[in-house]
C-alpha cells in the first residue's frame, strides 16, 4: 500500500476537515486535541454572548444616519429562549416614517462579533450598488431576530428591508454574517417570503462585494416582481439579468 | 373536564387533559415558548398530584389531540392492544409508576416489556412526568427491545453506536476518511449513517454505494443509511440502490409530519420496498427514525383539542407511536440539536434525553440518543458526558458519534468516537455481538475486549486505511 509522507494518518486528515485521526489517551482524547476543541467552542460561545457595541458599528458606518432600537427581549438569556420576543420591537419604540425605497437593519443576532467585523463593510458595498435608491436611516437593533425587520420596515414605510444579522456560530466560523431581504415588509411575513445570502465572512466566506452583488440583484428583481422569497427564487432569468 | 387540587392553601385548576400534562412537565424553555408551562413550582407539583390520581384508562377516552383531525391520534387508538394493557388497566398513573419501579427492582423485564402495545404515548408521557431521573434510568434499563438487520441491537450489556461520517459536500474520500476513523475506534455497530449535504436521488445512491462497498470489502456486520427524505429513498429504491434502511424524521402530529413532507402511507410504501430487498442476516427491521422535543412547535403544529398547546414532551412521545408502527431497527432523539428555545441548558437536555429514552423504550422502540448541543445553548462537554453515562446506565440501545465531537456538515457537537469507548469502559458495556466478533477478526481488540489504540503501521490500521486511499 502507499503511504503519504511519514505519517499514514495524514491520509485521513488530508481527506476531510472533520476531526479525524486525533489519537487517544486511554479511551479519551489526548490533551492537545481536547484543548483544541475547547478553544473552538470557547470562541463560538464568546461570539454569541459578547454584547453588541453600537459605537463600533457607528464608527465603521461613517456619516450614515443611524437609529438604535432594542427588541422586546430584555437580555441575552431571554433572547435565546424567546425567539418571538426577538422579532418584536420593545414597547414604546418610535421610528421615523420616511417612506424610502430601502430600509437597512443591522441586528446582533447570534453573533455580535460578525456584526462588528462585517456589517459596515457589507452596507457600504451594497449602497455603492444601488444608485438611485432612496435609503432610510440605518437601524441598529439589539437582541434582534430576522423577523424584527418586518416591524421596522413597516414603521419606516420602506418598500423593502434588508436585515444584516450575526449567524449562529459554528466551531470553525464564529463571525458569519447573514443577509435577509424582504419586499413590502410588515409583521407576519413568513420566512418563505424572504431571500437569504449567508456566510459573509471574508476571507474564508463570501466577500462584501460578492454578497452585495447578489443582494442588489435580488432587490432589483424583487422590485420588478413586487415580491421576495420563493416567488423571487423561481425567477431565475430576472435575477441573472440584474446581476451584472 | 376541569380537574383541581389544593396545595399549601391554594387551589389549582386544570381545564383540560393537555393543560394538566403540560403543567406537570419538568421545566423547559419550549413549553414556556408555547405558552403552556407551569407558572410556578407549586402549580407544577399540583398538576403532578392530580396526574398521579388519574386512571391510566382516561387516556383511552379523552384525547389531547383530536381523533377526527389527526392521523397520529387515529393510529394510536386504532392499534391499541387491550390484552397487552390488561395488567395495568386498573391502575392510576401514580400506581403505574410504583408498579414499574417494583418490576425494575426485581428485574422482571418481561412484565415491563410486554406492556408496549398496550400503552399509548400519552400514558407513557404522563408517568414519566412523575418520575425522577433515577426512576427513568431504573425502568429504562429493564425494558428490553431487541432488533436486528445485520447486527443485533438492544441486548443486555451492549452499547452500540451510529458512525456519522458527514461531510459538507458529500465528498467520497472525505466521507470514507471519517468512516475509517470511526471503524478503527470501534464505532458503527448500530449503523453507518450519513446526513447528505444534498438531498437528491443521485447523491443518495452514490453515498449508499460508497458505504455498501466499504461494508462488503471488509465484511462488516452492520448496515448503512443515507438520511435523505423518504421520497428520495423511494427513488433510490426504484433505481435499484443498495438500501438497508429507510430513514425519516417524524413528529407527533399530522400537521408536523406534513411539515416534514411525510404521510403514514409514504412510510409504509418505503418500508415495503426495503423489506423486499431482503438485505438482513439476523433480522428484518428496515426503518430508522429521528425525533426531537420541539419539532412540532417549530413547525407551528403543536396545538391539540380546542386549539390548546400540547407540551413538547407529550408530542415527542406521540412521534414514537408513528415510529413503532414501522418496526424500526433504530430510533433516536436528537436531544440538544434544536436549540435553547426548546431545551435551554444542560439540566434540561439531560432530563429530556432520559425522558425520551425511557418513553421510547417503554413504547417498544429500540431507542438511541444523539447526545448533542449547539453553541448558543447553555450546554458543554461536561453536560454531554453526564447524559452519555446516564444513558449507558439506562441501557440505551445506541449513541451517535462523529469525529472529534464536531459535525462539520450540520454544525453542531455530538459525542466523539472515543466518548463511546469511554462509556463502554466505565460501565462495562460491549459492542453489538456480531460487530464485536468482526473487531476481533480485524485484530482491533485487546485481550480484555477493549478497542486497541493502534499504531498506523498495525495490520488492521493499514487494511482499513487502504479504503481511504482508493
Amino acid at each position: 500500500m502507499s503511504v503519504v509522507g511519514d505519517d499514514p494518518w495524514a491520509v485521513l486528515r488530508g481527506a476531510t476537515r472533520a476531526r479525524v485521526a486525533l489519537g487517544r489517551a486511554g479511551d479519551g482524547l489526548p490533551t492537545a486535541r481536547e484543548l483544541e476543541f475547547r478553544a473552538a467552542h470557547a470562541v463560538a460561545r464568546d461570539a454569541v454572548h459578547m454584547p453588541l457595541e453600537p459605537d463600533v458599528v457607528r464608527a465603521a458606518l461613517g456619516d450614515l444616519d443611524v437609529v438604535e432600537v432594542h427588541s422586546a427581549a430584555a437580555d441575552r438569556a431571554e433572547y435565546l429562549q424567546r425567539p418571538d420576543l426577538g422579532r418584536r420591537l420593545a414597547p414604546g419604540t418610535e421610528l421615523p416614517s420616511v417612506g424610502a425605497d430601502l430600509g437597512i437593519v443591522i441586528g446582533d443576532g447570534l453573533s455580535p462579533r460578525a456584526v462588528h467585523e462585517h456589517a459596515a463593510g457589507t452596507v457600504t458595498a451594497l449602497l455603492e450598488r444601488l444608485p438611485g435608491w432612496s435609503v432610510a436611516p440605518v437601524v441598529l437593533a439589539q437582541q434582534a431576530r430576522v423577523g424584527l425587520g418586518d416591524e421596522i420596515g413597516a414603521a419606516l414605510g420602506v418598500r423593502a428591508v434588508v436585515v444584516l444579522i450575526g449567524e449562529r456560530p459554528g466551531l470553525s466560523s464564529a463571525d458569519s454574517l447573514g443577509i435577509y431581504l424582504t419586499w413590502d415588509p410588515r409583521p407576519g411575513r413568513a420566512d418563505s417570503e424572504r431571500n437569504c445570502v449567508s456566510n459573509v465572512r471574508p476571507p474564508h466566506g463570501l466577500a462584501y462585494g460578492q454578497a452585495a452583488d447578489t443582494v442588489a440583484a435580488l432587490l432589483r428583481a424583487a422590485r420588478e416582481l413586487g415580491a421576495s422569497g420563493v416567488a423571487l427564487k423561481d425567477e431565475g432569468p430576472a435575477l441573472t439579468s440584474g446581476a451584472d | 373536564m376541569i380537574r383541581r387540587t389544593t396545595l399549601s392553601g391554594r387551589t389549582f385548576e386544570f381545564p383540560s387533559l393537555a393543560d394538566l400534562l403540560a403543567k406537570a412537565t419538568p421545566a423547559r424553555s419550549g413549553d414556556v415558548l408555547a405558552g403552556c408551562a407551569a407558572e410556578s413550582a407549586a402549580q407544577r407539583v399540583a398538576a403532578q398530584l392530580v396526574l398521579a390520581d388519574l386512571p391510566l384508562a382516561t387516556f383511552l377516552e379523552e384525547q389531547v389531540v383530536g381523533y377526527e383531525e389527526d392521523d397520529v391520534t387515529r393510529l394510536i387508538l386504532d392499534t391499541h392492544d387491550a390484552a397487552a394493557f390488561a395488567p395495568v388497566a386498573s391502575l392510576t398513573v401514580g400506581e403505574f409508576r410504583d408498579r414499574l419501579l417494583g418490576w425494575a427492582a426485581t428485574g422482571d423485564e418481561a412484565a415491563i416489556s410486554g406492556l408496549a402495545r398496550g400503552l399509548t404515548p400519552e400514558m407513557v408521557a404522563a408517568v414519566s412526568k412523575l418520575m425522577r431521573n433515577a426512576d427513568l434510568i431504573a425502568v429504562g434499563r429493564r425494558t428490553r427491545v431487541v432488533t436486528g438487520l445485520r447486527s443485533t441491537l438492544g441486548l443486555p450489556g451492549r452499547l452500540a453506536s451510529r458512525l456519522q461520517p458527514n461531510h459538507p459536500t458529500d465528498d467520497p474520500l472525505g466521507v470514507t476518511a471519517s468512516i475509517v476513523d470511526g471503524l478503527l475506534q470501534g464505532s458503527g455497530d448500530a449503523v453507518i449513517g450519513i446526513n447528505p449535504a444534498t438531498d437528491s436521488p443521485a447523491q443518495t445512491i452514490a453515498l449508499l454505494e460508497l458505504v455498501d462497498a466499504v461494508i462488503r470489502r471488509y465484511d462488516i456486520p452492520t448496515q448503512s443509511c443515507v438520511l435523505a427524505h423518504v421520497t428520495t429513498t423511494l427513488r433510490a429504491l426504484e433505481r435499484g440502490a443498495p438500501v438497508d434502511l429507510v430513514f425519516q424524521s417524524v413528529a407527533g402530529t399530522q400537521g408536523a409530519n406534513r411539515g416534514f413532507g411525510v404521510t403514514l402511507d409514504l412510510l409504509a410504501e418505503a418500508r415495503a420496498g426495503a423489506l423486499e430487498l431482503g438485505r438482513g442476516t439476523v433480522g428484518r427491521n428496515v426503518t430508522y427514525f429521528e425525533t426531537g422535543q420541539g419539532s412540532a412547535l417549530s413547525a407551528g403544529a403543536h396545538l391539540g383539542v380546542d386549539g390548546r398547546p400540547v407540551d413538547q414532551q407529550t408530542l415527542e412521545c406521540r412521534a414514537y407511536a408513528v415510529a413503532r408502527h414501522f418496526e424500526p431497527l433504530l430510533v433516536n432523539t436528537v436531544v440538544g440539536f434544536i436549540g435553547p428555545e426548546y431545551l435551554y441548558d444542560g439540566k434540561q437536555v439531560v432530563r429530556a434525553g432520559l425522558e425520551d429514552h425511557f418513553c421510547g423504550k417503554l413504547l417498544g422502540l429500540p431507542m438511541g440518543v444523539d447526545v448533542c448541543y449547539t453553541n448558543h445553548a447553555e450546554v458543554d462537554g461536561d453536560d454531554t458526558d453526564a447524559l452519555m453515562l446516564l444513558l449507558g446506565a439506562a441501557g440505551c440501545s445506541f449513541l451517535i458519534a462523529v469525529p472529534g465531537s464536531d459535525d462539520v456538515m450540520l454544525h453542531y457537537q455530538s459525542l466523539s468516537f472515543s466518548d463511546v469507548l469511554s462509556a463502554r469502559q466505565v460501565l462495562g458495556l460491549r459492542p453489538a455481538p456480531e460487530f464485536e466478533e468482526w473487531l476481533a477478526r480485524m485484530d482491533l481488540l485487546e485481550a480484555d475486549g477493549r478497542v486497541r489504540s493502534l499504531a498506523p503501521d498495525a495490520p488492521a490500521a493499514r487494511a482499513l486505511l487502504a479504503a481511504a486511499q482508493s
